[in-house]
């Protein structure tokens, strides 16, 4: 139809072009005036906003996760906090094991929850976590494995709508409860922190902050483009008809099972990364991130900025959650209130959010100038 | 046996109810190959259950249904059926809305259905010309970057029909393609399948009357969930049972 172009240029769109401009810019501009501005002056950023920023770029991540498959696929996951949770212990996992003699307990395997809960050995889910390669690839496999074995039992029972929706709730529930669990060697409600090094590098230290911060821009610059492909290709155009007709999809020969369920273990591999870049930013994990509350929350950052247009999850997790940290300490009492209202205020009156009209905007200008004719409504 | 193994789609005694309401009871119908075959019946005759069981939506309490003399569908899932061959248009229109026209055949289009193939996969060379193809012959060429959802009824109606013939399927089910049509659509539609059904099998399922005739093939009167007669219209509309139970009223 159009001219061949490569692959990577023809991905990026209009908005995919503004987004990745701002993402790259932040990538260089945020390290120079955190690390070689002087920190006196009036530009310079302070490590703490560097990890701040960091945060909302991984929950920017998980935002685009969920929207491939609520916004593509119309899997409405109340539960992408489990996968983001997941890679974030095995994340934690990593960061534990690198404390080493550094503990209280000064124990050179085990970290101090071990010894303190009376551990003699290692539990065979730590084996291998001092390893970075293994604890990276561990953060890719342990969400994407449950959410293979979750999507093929839903998918293939054909479980859709509220219904799934509800069980991924009690997934992340479920999972809430474990990690609780002292015995399950997971550092029970206090979860893992006191990190120490990352990669050998001080996770405290304004560069490595830095540096988390440039690899949470590159992840969900790489994030964004794989959700780019997928949707742009014939199986993108095949999850949108599993979303707009299931069973129109399935009698023309599709396995709408199989499709959801590459599309589910994709999302949840991306929200691990999401989560295990969030972990050394935030120096801490435990059970609260399976907080059933944490997942809907995510769904509401998507809604915000518009189901199934990428760029607008990413801004919604962004606006949000800048919402969320200026009022939490403006008005910490009232943040569920706003939060609540905000869900309600956009399903009613921005039913595409932010994106939606912003597009909205630009086709009333573009219709202006053309003489006042009604253009045609814009694809999407 | 011999009129099983020489025919496309045969049923036998297919029975199945739900909740204890007898939808189909010892249904049979054997269509030959090439065959078109219009389907009428009373409301709750049993007539889109027999879709459903013939494209393996339904599963049959029992009976045989076979295709092409040797593949038991009631073994299949929805998606092996397709790909064996059976297209089928639902009674409303149903398209993927968000698509483009074009899109919408692409997806439809005989092509490998695995995940892997269209992550992967490039669109063969021929892809462009056969959407062109079809898109001339559903009269949707000047549409073809419209949003599905923006089609008028009868469009969306001809979409579905353009969507099963780049199925490339040996049997077409048809269910009430002209529901809601104006009398020049109607027209329309059954001259296209008419064209249809020059290379390919296809079962209509209709209500309108008029439309039947149009059509000018044989007739299978189902009711309550088995065949009350079978023939040319003229002969099916003057079989006295026929008149008592449908036409009459």
């Amino acid at each position: 139809m159009e001219a061949r172009k490569p692959l990577l240029l023809s991905l990026i769109d209009g908005r995919g072009a503004i987004f990745l401009g701002i993402l790259t810019a932040a990538a260089v501009l945020v390290p120079l005036l955190s690390l070689v501005i002087p920190a006196n002056s009036a530009f310079a950023i302070p490590a703490y906003l560097v990890a701040l920023f960091g945060k909302y770029l991984c929950y920017a991540l998980l935002a685009i996760a969920l929207d491939l498959v609520w916004g593509y696929c119309g899997i409405l996951s109340l539960g992408h906090g489990a996968f983001f949770a997941l890679g974030g212990y095995a994340m934690g996992m990593y960061l534990m094991r690198q404390i080493g003699t550094r503990g209280v307990y000064a124990h050179p395997e085990l970290p101090d929850f071990m010894v303190f809960l009376n551990m003699k050995e290692l539990p065979i889910t730590w084996w291998g976590f001092q390893s970075f390669p293994y604890a990276m690839l561990m953060v890719l496999l342990i969400p994407g494995l449950l959410a293979f074995i979750f999507g093929f039992l839903a998918f293939r029972s054909r479980v859709t709508g509220v219904y799934l929706s509800i069980i991924t709730q009690a997934m992340t529930y479920a999972l809430l409860l474990a990690f609780f669990r002292n015995d399950m060697g997971f550092g029970g409600n206090n979860g893992l922190t006191d990190f120490k090094d990352i990669l050998g590098f001080n996770v405290q230290a304004k560069e490595t902050r830095a540096a988390l911060f440039v690899a949470s821009c590159i992840a969900l610059g790489a994030g964004y483009l794989i959700a780019r492909a997928v949707t742009e290709s014939k199986f993108g155009k095949v999850v949108i008809a599993i979303r707009d007709a299931e069973s129109r999809t399935r009698f023309l020969g599709y396995r709408v099972e199989t499709y959801k369920l590459a599309v589910f273990v994709l999302s949840a591999m991306m929200a691990g990364v999401a989560g295990a870049l969030y972990v050394p930013q935030v120096g801490i994990i435990n059970p609260g991130e399976f907080a059933p509350g944490n997942s809907i929350e995510a769904v509401i950052w998507v809604a915000v900025g518009g189901r199934g247009t990428l760029v607008g999850a990413a801004l919604g997790a962004i606006i949000v959650n800048w919402g969320k940290t200026f009022f939490t300490g403006a008005l910490p009492e009232y943040w569920l209130f706003a939060l609540g209202a905000l869900f309600v205020l956009v399903t009613l009156f921005l039913p595409k959010g932010v994106v939606g009209v912003i597009e909205q905007f630009k086709a009333q200008r573009a219709s202006a100038n053309k003489g006042g004719t009604a253009a045609a409504p814009a694809a999407e | 046996m011999d009129i099983a193994k020489n025919s496309l789609l045969y049923l036998d005694g297919v029975s199945v109810s739900f909740d204890g309401y007898k939808a189909l009871r010892g249904l049979s119908l054997t269509l030959a190959p090439g065959e078109m075959r219009a389907i009428i019946g009373p409301n709750g005759a049993g007539k889109t259950t027999m879709m459903d069981i013939i494209t393996g939506k339904t599963r049959p309490d029992e009976g045989d249904v076979l295709f092409a003399g040797s593949h038991d569908l009631t073994k299949m899932d929805e998606a092996s059926i397709a790909e064996l061959g059976i297209g089928r248009k639902f009674q409303k229109p149903t398209v993927f809305e968000s698509h483009t026209v074009d899109d919408n055949i692409l997806l439809a289009l005989k092509a490998p259905r695995s995940a892997l193939a269209t992550l992967f996969g490039k669109p063969s060379a021929d892809t462009r010309a056969r959407i062109d193809q079809i898109l001339e012959t559903t009269k949707l060429k000047d549409h073809r970057l419209r949003l599905a959802a923006d089609l008028s009824h009868g469009q969306k109606q001809w979409l579905e029909i353009g969507m099963l013939l780049a199925q490339d399927p040996k049997l077409l089910l048809v269910d009430e393609p002209v529901a809601g049509m104006t009398d020049a659509e109607t027209a329309q539609t059954a001259e296209l399948l008419r064209e249809i059904a020059i290379d390919h099998s296809v079962v209509v399922v209709e209500h309108d009357m008029s439309f039947v005739r149009d059509l000018g093939v044989k007739v299978t009167v189902l009711h309550e969930g088995a065949v009350l007669a079978e023939g040319p219209l003229d002969v099916v509309s003057a079989d006295p049972r026929v008149i008592e139970v449908y036409l009459g009223r």
